[in-house]
């Protein structure tokens, strides 16, 4: 069992710096965001291997969902503005 | 399992910096911090977890006697709950300035806004 | 290039001290003392079979006041900031009304994700959970009661009210506990009870339950000030 749980553990930590770098280098801003939420969700399933089940609750509901909501609702009045300061990094 | 945790809790605080350096775009330097400040949750998170010993809670599988014999370290936990919160706080402020300077000078790029440079 | 390749050494630099961190770290094999008190104190003392709660509200309960107050700040700033030189007379705005679908699912699902919240914030010394994820679950269901219809004019009364009434009950309660009991924020006003009970732990559910409704009346109000901005 204890195999598994490390296995599971490999895999996410990879997924989750998968997540964090196309986050930064995304092409598109939409992307970017719903990238850096499933860092936020994968994180919260981390917390709850590594035995916190409040900090997991608390990460699902705060880090992956309102932050990103946040994010679109200003994406949305900012539309013009997305795509400012990328083509000379 | 807890040096993979902590391990890619700085690495994703080095992620989140690099993004937050060298990005020009508002935005993405807004989710930048976002992913650092994810990093920095981890890491003190798994700070506070002992090998073999489950979620400080006490019910019918861990009796309140044999409580500091099973539990992990709870207070890294309460540290952390309050910096999720102030961290959602801090994005939606750092949110409410890039949408008012975005209202000024129709404009989302750092390099734009030099009123402060000498 | 040269801005990338400063960045690039400064982050060699630092992830040089978390290498040696990593490296040098080793997880304990037992309690340090602060946590096993907490552990061998929490059931007998404040009566809360979650001890992350018991922390959170009675052993650490003035951090949590300066996080509820932070917390009030920030989203007092967004309101003002959001609200300074926006023109007073707003032409009615025209949006692309939501569909049958989520107008017809936010009608069945607001009432339930409400009562979610409410059960979580109300069990926080029971199970997992607490004021701060109830508080959270709120804001999603006003997020959704939003997306349904965006149009729909939120009473900022309505929840400014609701915000100023649980955060002067909060200092009420921790005053109370300085006159009733052993501290500020002692949570022994009330009966302990049993451990297990959903009435015990003495008044560690009123006040999660107040800084409950307090974080989803502030999360609501953040997101209601960004949803009434203009587009650009």
């Amino acid at each position: 069992m204890s195999i598994l749980l490390t296995a599971m553990t490999a895999v996410l930590c990879l997924a989750m710096i998968g997540a964090a770098l196309l986050a930064i280098s995304g092409k598109a801003l939409p992307v970017a965001i719903l990238a850096a939420g499933l860092v936020s969700l994968v994180a919260s399933v981390l917390f709850l291997i590594l035995a916190a089940p409040d900090v997991a609750m608390t990460e699902a509901a705060i880090g992956s969902g309102l932050t990103t909501f946040l994010f679109f609702f200003v994406l949305g009045r900012v539309r013009a503005g997305e795509r400012s300061g990328d083509d000379n990094d | 399992m807890t040096y993979m945790a902590m391990g890619t809790g700085f690495l994703l605080i080095l992620i989140g910096f690099y993004g937050a350096l060298t990005k020009r775009n508002l935005l993405r330097m807004i989710v930048a911090f976002t992913v650092a400040d994810t990093g920095v949750n981890l890491v003190i998170v798994a700070v506070g977890y002992l090998p073999g010993r489950t979620a400080p809670i006490l019910d019918a599988a861990v009796k309140a006697s044999e409580a500091a014999a099973r539990i992990i370290d709870p207070v890294p936990q309460a540290l952390v709950l309050t910096a999720i919160v102030i961290g959602v706080g801090v994005t939606a402020l750092m949110l409410a300035y890039a949408y008012k300077l975005y209202e000024k000078k129709q404009t989302l790029d750092i390099a734009r806004f030099t009123e402060l440079k000498w | 290039m040269i801005k990338r390749l400063v960045a690039l050494l400064l982050l060699v630099a630092i992830g040089t001290i978390f290498t040696a961190l990593l490296a040098g770290y080793e997880a304990d094999a037992l309690l340090n003392l602060t946590a096993r008190y907490y552990a061998d104190h929490a059931a007998s003392d404040i009566g809360a079979a979650n001890i992350v709660t018991a922390i959170i509200v009675t052993y650490r309960g003035l951090d949590t006041l300066g996080e509820v107050t932070v917390l009030f700040l920030a989203a007092t700033v967004v309101g003002l900031v959001l609200a300074l030189g926006q023109r007073h007379e707003k032409a009615p705005r025209s949006l692309v009304p939501a569909g049958e679908l989520l107008t017809t699912g936010t009608r069945f699902l607001a009432p339930l994700i409400m009562l979610l919240g409410a059960y979580v914030f109300a069990n926080g010394h029971l199970t997992p959970g607490g004021g701060f994820q109830g508080g959270a679950i709120i804001a999603s269901g006003t997020l959704l009661l939003l997306l349904a219809d965006p149009l729909k004019h939120f009473s900022h009364a309505l929840i400014a009210t609701i915000e100023s009434f649980a955060g002067i009950f909060y200092v009420a309660i921790g005053l109370l506990g300085l006159v009733l009991a052993g501290g500020f924020l002692d949570n022994r006003i009330l009966p302990t009870g049993e451990l297990g009970a959903l009435f015990s732990a003495g008044a560690i559910p009123l006040i999660y339950s107040l800084v409950g409704l307090k974080v989803g009346a502030e999360l609501s109000s953040m997101l209601a000030n960004l949803s009434a901005t203009e587009e650009l």
